[in-house]
């Protein structure tokens, strides 16, 4: 049976080409990997190779030809033992090109014209996009009546978190810079060296992008690595392994793979360190599917967070706040307290406004609510705890009691946690609005070092109540 | 025969790093000595690789398969040869995009990876990872990895899992000339040899990084040298040699698993095809193309040895042709006839 060479498709987008040039003859024997044809397309001139093997027998296209659309019959080749015959029995079930030996009409130089036009039967009406499945979250358990409350740093209960889970687990291991000997750039770590050894709690040379990587890797082999970034700003030189090897793999390998990881450590702003170590990451991580991200505010809410992030077969962003590190909470007595990811909490009641805040942001929040509540206005403190998947219905269920909203952030506006949230309540909670949802978020500027100015930049209490007063129409 | 001198001097080139600590000595052969089994193995997984590839430059020219396709075509002695010295099924293999080579060699089904290559469910990754991202854990593949040099800081993080649970697992962690230069391939080697990881570097120098000659883009061309500040021995291998790579990789597997930590294997090899499929590959002559073809061609070094040694004839090597061009024409079918997967895997594989 001969073989039809078809015209080839040569780049991702290419739909047609010119046949430049033949190099085998009808006769010639073609073996493969022969360059038989040179090809235009609009980018280069690419040589075409025979993968079969065989006799040229009929040219079906003429060199010179444009226009030639892909897969296109060119040529037939014979097999071994195939002579002239068996082409006019190829020819008749070939196709007849569809080609164009005349020059094509020019087209008027529309520059719009110039951007290539998506087929509209390519594009997809959005009826036929299968509906995002929901996931449930377990709620939080409640703390038992009689559970006494201890009163914990935020740093102590991470401690706790990872030293309870490492004890548990033999694959989780802790590694980044300055963890083990230092005992943590901040603390954080302390005592983890002496229980664990320095087989479990790694030191590693100043290479964020290198042992995010290599941790990655080691979840990949089923290891749960909790990689301790200095603070999140270095973690942009790891970016790529926390996105594109960590967040996507589980996807581009159909549910193969799988990521345990914890990145976590510091973020936002400290005080007095200047633009580069000052920014809140919670809305970068937050645009990545096939990422968790959790943003806590309590003592409590750290140590239960981060054991779930331990456990969590997903990577995980785990965002801490160094001014909240030295704070103190009370954190339940309890063998295993666990709190699950993707639930947000009513950290305060009120019937007026919803505030919805997380990580240091709450402070604000919280004391905003207090003075608040002086002026008769009753807010709702809602802390969102895990930035995504977002619990947008418990947002919701506020609003609809409240019909109104402020965000509080201490990032950026644009594209920020606040502008999701709003975006979500347009669609979600729209009759239930009775004013525009309002942010307050970290000023739209590199974070300044001076004093006075770097308070400005950061949101602050005052602007919150001005914000609730707005929405609640109040002068 | 010439070649067979070439083969010899430059896999006498080594660069010895770790001039005491190499377990190159003088006296090791360059050359591994193949058995008839192992030349006739070496032969048909190659051509299984090259008939592979050719097949896939096909489908993609009918538009089944899209996007980037980065063909393995030259170079097939480098994983068929690293592959002789490992554990199948045990021992860890990671790439970068250049991958369907690695993916045949460790024994995963031309079907599935075929399948993947033209986005149908039959595929490795259900259809959603394509020709750069596909995994298979019961081979030990881990992928598969779109951006250059990430596969290297992964793979080591492999060797520190093995290292860390106490096994004396190997991990091969392959990336190019091109991947040869970016930061954190230093940062990897650094931890590695620190904590005296079982991974084995393997840099395939196929000349070109995309349309980049390595004179253009390396300050030092000699890849076995990259390890040398951190003391990590390395060696330059005639990568079109299947005997060669062998050699040099038993050589690398027992440093690893004696547990003297990474190695470094420079592979000097050529790919015959563009960078990618719409790459025409215009940095180089066609002189150059076909010298490497006709002289160095690592399958047809192999097919002169057996015929030389009446290992087998004519005959035999057309029948293992045949067979693998089946095997190849097989996958080729069920990637056209296996359906796109099904829309509601939009949603899912994005969270465990």
């Amino acid at each position: 049976m001969p073989t039809e060479i078809l015209m080839p498709a040569l780049s991702p987008t290419m739909e047609e080409g010119k046949l430049a040039k033949w190099l085998k003859k009808p006769g010639d024997s073609v073996t493969s990997g022969d360059v038989i044809a040179e090809i235009e397309t609009d980018k280069a001139t690419m040589e075409v190779e025979a993968v079969d093997e065989g006799t040229m027998g009929r040219i079906l296209v003429e060199e010179g030809t444009e226009g030639v659309k892909v897969n296109t019959p060119i040529a037939i080749l014979l097999g071994e033992g195939e002579d002239e015959g068996a082409l006019d029995n190829a020819a008749k079930s070939a196709p007849a090109p569809e080609a164009v030996t005349e020059a094509p009409v020019e087209k008027p130089a529309d520059p719009v014209r110039e951007i290539p036009e998506e087929p509209v039967s390519k594009s997809v009406s959005p009826a036929s996009v299968p509906a995002q499945p929901k996931t449930d979250v377990a709620d939080t358990p409640e703390i038992p009546a009689g559970t006494d409350f201890v009163p914990t740093t935020v740093r102590e209960a991470l401690r706790d978190a990872m030293a309870e889970e490492m004890r548990r687990d033999e694959s989780v291991f802790v590694i980044g810079e300055e963890v083990a000997e230092y005992q943590g750039a901040y603390k954080v770590t302390q005592g983890l060296l002496q229980e664990f050894s320095a087989r479990r709690v790694i030191d590693t040379p100043i290479t964020e992008h290198g042992f995010a990587g290599l941790g990655v890797g080691a979840a990949y082999a089923g290891l749960r690595p909790i990689v301790e970034f200095m603070t999140f700003n270095f973690a942009m030189q790891a970016i790529d392994h926390i996105i594109n090897s960590a967040a996507k793999t589980l996807y581009m390998s159909g549910g193969q793979m799988g990521c345990p990881i914890v990145f976590r450590g510091p973020n936002g702003a400290a005080a007095r360190v200047g633009a580069q170590h000052s920014q809140d990451y919670a809305a970068w991580y937050s645009n990545v599917p096939g990422l968790k991200v959790v943003m806590p505010y309590t003592a409590a809410d750290f140590k239960g967070l981060l054991k779930s992030a331990i456990r969590d077969p997903n990577p995980v962003i785990f965002l801490e706040n160094e001014i909240l590190y030295g704070q103190t909470f009370d954190v339940p007595r309890l063998d295993d307290f666990v709190v699950p990811i993707g639930k947000a909490k009513i950290h305060r009641k009120g019937k007026d406004v919803t505030l919805v805040s997380f990580g240091i942001g709450m402070s604000y929040a919280l004391k905003a609510a207090d003075e608040l509540a002086g002026m008769g206005i009753e807010a709702e403190v809602i802390d969102l705890r895990t930035i995504r998947p977002m619990d947008s219905a418990t947002i919701v269920e506020s609003v609809k009691k409240t019909g109104r909203c402020v965000t509080v952030e201490e990032g950026w506006p644009q594209s920020g946690v606040g502008a999701e949230i709003v975006a979500r309540l347009m669609v979600d909670a729209f009759d239930w609005l009775d004013a525009p949802v309002l942010r307050v978020t970290g000023k739209d500027v590199p974070m300044p070092y001076a004093a006075n100015l770097e308070k400005l930049a950061l949101p602050n209490v005052g602007e919150i109540i001005a914000a609730v007063k707005a929405v609640t129409y109040r002068t | 025969m010439a070649e067979r001198a070439t083969a010899q001097k430059r896999g006498r080139t080594r660069s010895s790093a770790a001039t005491t600590s190499s377990p190159k000595k003088n006296s090791a052969p360059d050359l591994a000595t193949l058995s008839r089994d192992e030349e006739l193995k070496a032969y048909r997984d190659m051509l299984l690789i090259r008939r592979f590839e050719e097949k896939a430059g096909q489908l993609y020219g009918m538009g089944l398969i899209g996007g980037f396709c980065h063909l393995y075509i030259g170079q097939e002695a480098v994983v068929v040869g690293m592959q002789m010295c490992v554990k199948d099924g045990v021992d860890q293999v990671i790439t970068g995009y250049r991958d369907h080579g690695h993916m045949l060699a460790t024994g995963m089904d031309p079907k599935g990876v075929m399948a993947e290559l033209t986005g149908r469910a039959g595929g490795y990754s259900k259809g959603k990872g394509g020709s750069m991202h596909m995994f298979s854990r019961e081979k030990q593949f881990f992928g598969g990895h779109g951006i250059v040099g990430a596969q290297v800081s992964l793979g080591t993080g492999l060797a520190f899992a093995n290292k860390y649970r106490g096994q004396d697992t190997v991990t091969l962690a392959y990336f190019g000339d091109g991947a040869a230069n970016q930061g954190q391939v230093y940062e990897s080697f650094n931890m590695a040899e620190l904590w005296k990881l079982p991974v084995i570097y393997i840099i395939e120098n196929n000349k070109y990084a995309m349309g980049t000659a390595v004179n253009r883009a390396s300050a030092q061309t000699d890849f076995s040298k990259r390890g040398l500040s951190f003391a990590i021995p390395g060696e330059q291998v005639d990568g079109m040699d299947v005997r060669a790579v062998k050699a040099a990789g038993e050589r690398a597997v027992k440093w690893c698993r004696e547990g003297n930590g990474p190695y470094i294997l420079e592979m000097q090899t050529y790919r015959y095809r563009g960078h990618s499929m719409s790459d025409p590959a215009k940095y180089r002559s066609k002189d150059e193309v076909q010298k490497m073809r006709t002289d160095h061609d690592p399958i047809e070094q192999v097919r002169l040895r057996l015929i030389e040694n009446e290992w087998a004839g004519e005959d035999d090597l057309k029948a293992i042709d045949k067979d693998v061009r089946a095997i190849v024409a097989e996958s080729a079918d069920f990637a056209t006839v296996d359906p796109e997967p099904d829309v509601a895997e939009l949603w899912t594989d994005i969270l465990k």
